[in-house]
């Protein structure tokens, strides 16, 4: 039998926060976590979590696995349970809406501040726009982000300022859009982000990169836009 | 109760609703998206291969009549040929916007988009050999275009209303639709959400059977609320079963591995395809192949100690290649098959996947139904796309690619049709308050109920019942006791326990509503399958192996008032040249 752990907190019931601990048999199998929640809500249907997709392409199931930020329906039990037990946590340093949700107001804002779309002034051709292979591999390892949040709830840097600072996740999506070759607005993108907390607060601590279920690097690309920031301003 | 008032409001923030909604945005029009799941979670973001369309990229010659014969094909000719027309025809301008829009496209070495083979496909209307028009972003288009699609939202303020869940339609007196009632799940409040044209891209229902590739979110929302206001589906006993999802998990693995030279190998290391499609080979129709492996299983040849799974074989292709083109899949067998394919081949099985029938449209994503000398009526207020609609180009088998084609052409066209209805004036009388109440009586119910069994249980249990005698092959005596057991299963969803009746993001009480969606779903899907005494792509019977165009060359029609199946012409008229007569089928 495996103890797992989850944080509850429903706002009409609950005066505060508390941990409750539920017995799972997980049958010698290494399931994943989301399976483990769907079990125990099929008995108790109170609990509450997100979930969609359950193969890691949507982002929904992001939460804090034995201390670790990642989405439960990718990772096994094998990989989150110490000691025979499991801890549920909702991702860290959001307002917690309810049990394991969070509000990702703050997170989706960040996103929308650095302008999340292609810009590019000149006319449509009448077909699509050429891109060679070399120029479209510099976008692999930064458009499949899946807005998981994942990293920035595990940036210090954006649990202190989560309103000025963008956040490895806001930041990553802003230099996929500065790295397209067919994107035009390089210049007003960098202004946006040039002031002390937009991009500058990241102190390359890195727990984005060792949290990200996608296995993407933010602080790499926070290093392209620090550079980029760096020549346009000599 | 609280209402607000859109011009257009689109329930469903996938790939057809956010096309829908970008187009009526950048119009100008008050638009708002009810979704019940932040946009870039829904549905879309799975789809895999790409999207086919005939922009001549790997091939100059290309012609879009030629994907237009091969869909017409592919639906084995229950597909109607003006709207296949259209969207074969449309689907390049469609697909140059996204790229416009920023959808990472993988590409040629000339600049162009990248195009793999995919089943079905053909050149020269099926005399010139195999053709690659799938437009790919790696093995993550559908992520690609849902995430663009979102982006371009963003840029045209459209409204979003995120986990916001629609529960009904509301009619005014006139029976036209005026909007929907929601809830926001996050506080529990409950909306009357006005509108001028209302737009269902809720998606498809893939979570009826047990074993799918859907998403837990694929629960047959826009279908469950358009049967409950008396509104009738369309061929939908045509469910598709991908050949390849992961035995077991259910996870997809794309079309396009066999596409990129893959291929299905039973026990004894055979590629049986060869036997069953000579030509085509695993790029057979998706009814084909799966009915194929289906068989290899039954006739003890599936792989595994209880054999029942056949492998997908990709290690000859090479590490380089399987990096570059299917990183994605890589990450999926890992995982979940826990095969590494670079050096071994993916336990595979027919899975639940796709929703060919739906609520019936023009090619202007407006909504019909029949009147009772057997004409064509346009709901007045009422669209769907994507899924979730049946226009219909799939007829009774998909072919891959053109679900993304699907919905970004239709969401689109709904989308422009939309703004010019409304720039002409739409004039609809507001709903009485009985209109509202009537909307409103289910999740009533629901809120004041008690007892009952729980949701999870009787969702299971509907589950298995249409796994067992609605699945790849189905014969009628068996399908009669299958809806036997779902007409006793019907009391004891209507009873379903809400025992927590909190407010702030109560998933239980979403996911009774789901179940009564899955039910309603469910039900249309049994009915419709046991009324169609045939064989015909994705719906195959072991008691009527042949298709018979004297009787069934139509689209069947499920009434929800009586539980009635009637037929419907399928659409033969093409603007461009005479229309595709029905031919056997063989590939």
């Amino acid at each position: 039998m495996l103890t797992v752990s989850i944080y509850r907190y429903n706002p009409e019931a609950d005066d505060q926060p508390y941990m409750q601990d539920f017995e799972f048999d997980a049958q010698g199998r290494d399931v994943m976590v989301l399976d483990v929640l769907e079990k125990l809500k099929a008995s108790d249907p109170t609990l509450v979590y997100r979930r969609s997709c359950r193969e890691g392409v949507c982002g929904s199931d992001g939460m804090n696995i034995s201390g670790k930020n990642g989405l439960a329906c990718i990772t096994p039990l094998s990989q989150a349970v110490k000691n025979n037990k499991l801890v549920i946590r909702p991702l860290p340093g959001m307002p917690v809406i309810r049990d394991l949700v969070i509000d990702m107001g703050q997170f989706y804002a960040q996103y929308e501040k650095i302008q999340p779309y292609l810009v590019n002034n000149t006319p449509a051709p009448a077909i699509e726009r050429l891109q060679s292979p070399e120029e479209r591999a510099k976008l692999d390892g930064l458009y499949e982000c899946i807005l998981c949040a994942c990293c920035s709830t595990a940036c210090p840097s954006f649990w202190w300022n989560p309103d000025k600072f963008i956040g490895p996740s806001g930041l990553l999506q802003a230099y996929r859009f500065l790295a397209d070759t067919r994107d035009t607005s390089t210049e007003e993108r960098l202004a946006k982000l040039d002031d002390p907390f937009s991009v500058f607060r990241c102190h390359g601590i890195m727990n984005c990169v060792q949290v990200c279920p996608k296995g993407l690097n933010p602080t790499r690309a926070i290093g392209h836009i620090r550079n980029m920031l760096i020549r346009s301003a000599t | 109760m609280k209402t607000m008032s859109f011009d257009a409001v689109i329930v469903g923030g996938g790939g057809s609703g956010m096309r829908a909604a970008l187009q009526l945005a950048q119009s100008g029009y008050k638009t708002a998206v009810i979704t019940k799941v932040f946009p870039t979670r829904s549905h879309t973001v799975s789809a895999q291969g790409g999207i086919t369309c005939a922009i001549a990229s790997d091939d100059p010659d290309d012609q879009w009549q030629w994907h237009m014969y091969d869909t017409i094909k592919g639906s084995d000719f229950i597909g109607d040929q003006e709207a296949i027309e259209y969207m074969c025809a449309t689907g390049p301008e469609a697909v140059f916007e996204l790229e416009h829009m920023g959808l990472p496209f993988s590409r040629c070495e000339n600049g162009r988009i990248y195009q793999r083979p995919f089943g079905g496909q053909s050149k020269d209307f099926g005399r010139g050999g195999q053709a690659a028009r799938t437009c790919a972003a790696a093995d993550r288009t559908g992520h690609a275009l849902l995430h663009t699609l979102y982006q371009g939202n963003l840029k045209n303020n459209t409204v979003f209303l995120n986990e916001w869940f629609a529960v009904d339609l509301v009619k005014n007196e006139d029976n036209a639709v005026v909007g929907v009632v929601a809830i926001d799940i996050e506080t529990g409040e409950e909306v009357f959400v006005k509108s001028k044209a209302t737009v269902f891209a809720t998606g498809g229902a893939g979570r009826i059977y047990a074993s799918t590739t859907n998403a837990h979110i694929c629960t047959g929302d826009g279908i469950g609320m358009a049967l409950r206001a008396g509104f009738p589906v369309q061929d939908i006993e045509m469910w598709q079963f991908h050949p390849t999802g992961i035995a077991g998990a259910g996870t997809l693995v794309t079309e396009g591995c066999r596409g990129e030279g893959g291929y299905l190998i039973n026990k004894s290391g055979e590629r049986f395809m060869e036997r069953y499609a000579p030509n085509a080979k695993d790029l057979a129709g998706r009814d084909v192949v799966a009915r194929s492996m289906v068989l290899e299983i039954l006739e003890g040849r599936g792989c595994g100690e209880n054999g029942d799974h056949v492998y997908l074989k990709l290690d000859h292709l090479g590490e380089e290649t399987l990096n570059a083109k299917l990183p994605g899949i890589l990450e999926l067998s890992r995982t979940f098959a826990h095969a590494d394919p670079v050096v071994e081949p993916i336990p595979v099985v027919p899975t639940c996947h796709y929703m060919m029938g739906g609520i019936p449209t023009n090619v202007n994503g407006q909504a019909i139904t029949i009147d009772s000398e057997g004409n064509d009526q346009v709901i007045a207020g009422f669209y769907a796309c994507g899924e979730a609609a049946c226009v219909s180009v799939h007829g009774a088998n998909r072919l891959g690619g053109n679900s993304l084609l699907d919905l970004v052409v239709f969401g689109r066209a709904s989308g422009m049709f939309i703004e010019k209805t409304l720039r002409e004036g739409v004039d609809l009388r507001d709903p009485r308050e009985s209109d509202i109440a009537a909307a409103m009586h289910g999740l009533n119910r629901l809120n004041s109920s008690t007892g009952g069994e729980q949701a999870s249980v009787l969702r299971a249990e509907l589950q298995t019942i249409m796994q067992n005698y609605f699945g790849v092959f189905r014969r009628g005596d068996y399908m009669k006791d299958g809806i036997a057991k779902l007409n006793a299963l019907k009391h004891r969803i209507d009873n379903v326990a809400l025992d927590d009746k909190t407010n702030a993001f109560n998933t239980a009480r979403i996911e009774v509503l789901e179940l009564h969606n899955l039910y309603a779903v469910a039900e249309a899907t049994a009915v419709s399958a046991e009324a169609r005494t045939e064989s015909r792509g994705a719906h195959a019977r072991e008691d009527f192996q042949e298709r018979d165009d004297v009787n069934w060359l139509c689209h069947s029609v499920f009434y929800p008032d009586d539980k009635r199946v009637g037929k419907r012409d399928v659409n033969f008229t093409l603007k461009t040249r005479e229309p595709f007569a029905p031919a056997i089928r063989t590939y």
